[in-house]
């Protein structure tokens, strides 16, 4: 259980400054500890790296892509449907674009898109879950969780489809949609937990010395939860990108001619088995990305579960 | 006497969920911006025609009163004409569900199958190369995407080696067995018809493995590690102790209680079928229910889509409950706290 | 003392667990032997080896993590380490039963009582397969009814948990002589219970085991239990049967230094005094001390503790410890060796 040192204003600067010493020196412990943990695991280490080098690629994309003029509207039938070779490793398509440039910068939009909807979806979702589960058993935990199972009641790409498809196709409206069907994950999780935690005594403790509502919910109840959360969200980030492709597929994400992983594999699909390297390598793109992400979730699952004894 | 107010429980509260749930999806659809009964008549239709089907469709009425009258034929099972088959789209969904049925229930015991069996094998046989193995390729299932599973196997299997048809649910040379279920296998079967019937199954295979990658390996996994705790559990241990030898140890008595996590997904797992089945049914060229919503939705026919959504959700519930029921049977301390709650 | 053989003799016995960072040595050659119509006790803290040695009788230890790298134990001669699968079924619960320690863990969750009793009863009678279900089901209720527990009918088709604790525990304990065993384990009967319900269940297994005659091997870490219910106990500590001793000799003259630590830490309702602790922890299994396993803790240490392990001392006709205090007194081994 973290601990919070309130540090009383007596007016001794001395004692303060020591005691953040302290805490820093902790933290920084802590972290080195967690560290060793999580490194003991191979698949972890994988994990991180993985997930470390698509992020620099995708932010160093104009940098790193050997072609980056490829992903603006670019024609070039000279060169056009060549499969994999030393100068293009992963062939070009069928109007001579480089595909391996086209997948690095295909990485952003899927990183972006994770990066966006989790942003969005989390602090609703956990908002609504603290709520709820703090104030369990009234109507407002009754409303959230109906609502919750509202949005849970439809196969969840089902709902995204629905959603994007009303509205114009591209990646913002698509990513929209997928935090439209999100959020309610997040709410049950926090539920499930603020629901669990709040008959502890900390919790009880800190009601009776008068603190109030929003400081139970964010000083008391949040900082325990941030494990689950954590872990919850570096395994989403691979479904969010899975989903994100699976619209862009279908056509309602990232629209051609700008790369996106599902858009690609989409657009390559009429040209199976020929020209096989252009739906093959965005669609290994997408594997690999979503691998980097669940076992760097699963090693963070396990050092926080370990953490627990 | 518990089972049927549990049932009662569950159905009431599903009746208030459809109902947000219809709601959720009217908003959705009249969100849309344009005129739907413009968008249906065409560009170049007059004026007056599309006025009057503005009319028919109640489209000059307060939104509340449109709900109402959605709803009121939804129930009855009236959900309007899809604007690009012009039919009655309950008529296509008859139409087309039971290829989605047959796709997503041969899929299912594709997962039920290979998933308990797998996990059992690799709890079996824990800590050596045949449980590293399906542990490596259960992950691999997890993360891939169906639609890029879909488009490696056709590749592979169906334009490769040609070993496996790629598209749709029947050859162009074998004619469709006569319609009774709308499920080709077993309306071949009933008619008789084995070279349909293999047919059929050659059909299937694919785009029902492929739907069935991601649910298999992750029972597979939970069936796995389930197994591998309940094993060190003293109980085994005791029913050893006592005489009752390891095969029955093992079959009956450590099965049952290692069922009850992989049953439990068994209900998002089938969410998540229907949401792959949507591209997989594309890739294939599968007619099925899926097809038609994903191209309902490309194309914004507000009525299919609506009533897509409506279905798949009393399926899902349903679904849901049947699996609360099925692990109630299975875990009696579900049932008696369960009892003892209400 | 009779001179037939032993009903089960464990001879240097050990027990490794390979776990992620490296071996438990847990068993470091266990010696235990009980003769045919004995209550032995087992006496030690937890975390001294005791289940383990029992599970290693009856080979339900989970054999990946666990190895045997070497020990006999031997059942009215034969060997169980070496038995072939069916001949170990049939020692399994006819021969030797066990009652585990927790019994809410013991019983399995999602099946009935009546469930998980009548395979055992239709694999452990004499007649086998050839009892009718009906047959099985009525030989389901008597061990129920002398364990004392009423309406055994409805006992029968009820689930674990619709039983109380207690209920529980006289359930284990009806399953595991309804074999009539020949041997009854018994590891640590009603510790999870509140202590009224414990001694009930401890008056109700002597009573049975008086019955029936059968030999017991009674675990615990609860000296009065051993000193009411024994005939001969053991002390183990850290994976060594250190002393062996007929009950009423070890209470009043416990020679090793470890068997006289627990007797101290006992509070005495009479007499005055503060029961003292034995100071220190049990050793980790990874790296045990060398020697003695006990020497860190020892009062008493020498030298030789901390390089050799002690064996047997006999140093009584029923009084052995394994402690390099008493060399003087011989080997236990040399002593048996020559005495058959």
């Amino acid at each position: 259980m973290t601990q919070q040192v309130k540090v009383q204003e007596f007016g001794l600067s001395i004692t303060r400054q020591a005691v953040l010493e302290m805490q820093r020196r902790n933290r920084r412990e802590n972290l080195g500890r967690a560290w060793y943990k999580f490194s003991r695991n191979p698949l972890s280490i994988v994990g991180a790296a993985t997930v470390s080098i698509v992020t620099l690629l995708a932010i160093f994309a104009p940098l790193v892509a050997p072609y980056p003029e490829h992903v603006k509207p670019f024609t070039d039938f000279a060169n056009a449907s060549l499969p994999p070779s030393l100068a293009h490793l992963f062939g070009t398509d069928e109007i001579g674009r480089d595909i391996l440039s086209r997948v690095i910068f295909g990485f952003r939009e899927a990183l972006g898109m994770g990066v966006v909807v989790l942003a969005l979806v989390v602090p609703v979702g956990v908002l609504m879950g603290l709520v709820a589960g703090y104030f369990h058993g009234t109507w407002i935990d009754t409303v959230i969780m109906r609502l919750t199972d509202i949005f849970l009641a439809v196969p969840p790409l089902v709902l995204a489809l629905a959603i994007a498809s009303v509205l114009e196709p591209n990646l913002f409206n698509s990513m929209m949609a997928v935090s439209l069907m999100w959020w309610p994950w997040y709410a049950r999780l926090v539920y499930g937990l603020t629901s669990a935690l709040r008959n502890e005594f900390f919790v009880a403790s800190a009601q009776t010395s008068g603190a109030g509502t929003r400081h139970i919910l964010f000083r008391e109840l949040l900082p325990n939860m941030i494990s689950p959360i954590f872990t919850k969200m570096s395994l989403d980030m691979g479904w969010v990108i899975i989903i994100g492709s699976m619209l862009s597929y279908v056509g309602l994400g990232v629209q051609p001619p700008k790369p996106g992983l599902g858009t690609m594999v989409a657009s390559g699909a009429k040209f199976l088995p020929d020209l096989w390297w252009i739906s093959v390598f965005p669609g290994l793109a997408i594997v690999v990305v979503v691998l980097g992400f669940n076992l760097l979730g699963d090693g963070l699952r396990d050092l926080f579960a370990a953490e627990e004894v | 006497m518990a089972l049927l107010t549990f049932l009662a429980r569950r159905i009431f509260q599903s009746i208030f969920v459809l109902l947000g749930l219809s709601i959720l999806i009217f908003v959705i659809a009249r969100v849309m911006p344009g005129d739907p009964a413009r968008t249906a008549l065409g560009a170049r239709a007059p004026q007056w025609v599309v006025d009057r089907l503005r009319e028919d469709m109640h489209l000059n009425e307060p939104l509340t009163a449109q709900y109402y009258f959605w709803l009121r034929d939804a129930v009855r099972g009236d959900f309007g004409i899809s604007l690009y088959t012009r039919r009655d789209v309950a008529q296509d969904i008859a139409e087309f569900f039971p290829a989605s049925f047959e796709l997503v229930l041969f899929a299912g015991f594709i997962t039920a199958v290979g998933g308990i069996g797998l996990g059992t094998l690799s709890a079996r046989y824990k800590d050596t190369w045949i449980d590293n193995l399906v542990r490596v390729l259960s992950y691999a299932g997890v993360v891939t995407p169906a639609f890029v599973f879909a488009i490696l196997l056709l590749l592979l299997f169906g334009l490769a080696l040609g070993w496996l048809p790629a598209i749709g649910r029947l050859s162009e040379g074998i004619p469709a067995p006569a319609r009774v279920t709308g499920l080709m296998t077993v309306d071949s079967l009933l008619a008789g018809r084995l070279d349909a019937f293999w047919d059929a199954v050659k059909h299937l295979i694919m785009p029902a493995l492929a739907l069935a990658l991601g649910s298999l390996s992750q029972e597979a996994r939970i069936t796995r590690s389930t197994m591998a705790d309940n094993l060190s559990k003293d109980y085994i241990a005791a029913e050893r102790a006592l005489g009752i030898p390891d095969r029955v140890v093992m079959g009956r008595f450590l099965l049952k209680p290692s069922l009850i996590p992989t049953v439990s997904i068994f209900g998002l797992d089938f969410a998540a079928s229907f949401s792959n089945a949507f591209l997989v049914e594309l890739i294939f060229n599968w007619a099925g229910l899926s097809r038609y919503g994903m191209n309902a939705m490309l194309r914004k026919d507000l009525n299919a889509i609506s009533a897509v959504i409506l279905i798949l959700g009393v399926l899902f519930i349903t679904v849901n409950i049947l699996v609360d029921l099925i692990v109630g049977a299975l875990d009696p301390r579900i049932r008696l706290q369960a009892a003892r709650s209400e | 003392m009779a001179a037939s053989a032993p009903l089960l003799d464990i001879l240097d016995l050990a027990v490794h667990f390979r776990v992620y960072g490296g071996v438990l040595k847990v068993l470091d050659g266990v010696n235990f032997r009980v003769n045919t119509g004995e209550k032995v006790g087992l006496v030690g803290e937890t975390g001294c080896g005791k289940t383990t040695t029992m599970k290693a009788i009856l080979r339900i230890l989970p054999v990946p993590p666990a190895v045997i790298p070497h020990g006999e134990i031997r059942f009215k001669g034969e060997d169980i380490l070496k038995m072939k699968p069916d001949r170990l079924r049939k020692v399994r619960g006819r021969g030797i039963s066990m009652i585990f320690q927790d019994p809410t863990a013991a019983l399995n969750p999602v099946f009935t009582v009546g469930q998980q009793m009548e395979p055992v009863i239709q694999h452990t009678s004499p007649e086998g397969r050839r009892l009718s279900r009906r047959q099985v089901h009525d030989r389901a209720i008597t061990p129920l009814q002398e364990v004392g527990l009423p309406d055994a009918e409805r006992l029968l088709r009820s689930y674990p948990i619709q039983l109380s604790g207690g209920m529980r525990q006289r359930v284990c304990i009806g399953m595991a002589l309804s074999t009539n065993p020949e041997l009854l384990i018994a590891d640590e009967p009603g510790t999870s219970l509140d202590v009224t319900i414990q001694d009930q269940v401890l008056r109700l297994l002597h009573d049975l085991v008086q019955k029936k005659q059968t030999s017991v091997i009674l675990i615990t870490h609860t000296l009065g239990v051993v000193r009411e219910m024994t005939d001969r106990v053991y002390v183990m500590y850290a994976g060594n049967m250190v002393e062996l001793a007929a009950t009423h000799k070890l209470f009043s003259n416990p020679l090793h230094p470890y068997s006289q630590g627990l007797m101290k830490a006992v509070p005495r309702l009479t007499g005055g005094g503060v029961a003292e602790g034995i100071p220190g922890r049990i050793p980790t299994y990874q790296s045990p001390p060398t020697g003695c396993r006990f020497h860190p803790r020892c009062p008493h240490v020498m030298e030789i503790c901390r390089e050799l392990k002690p064996p047997f001392f006999k140093v009584d006709a029923d009084h052995e410890v394994a402690c390099f205090l008493y060399e003087g007194h011989g080997s236990a081994r040399t002593a048996e060796a020559g005495a058959q």
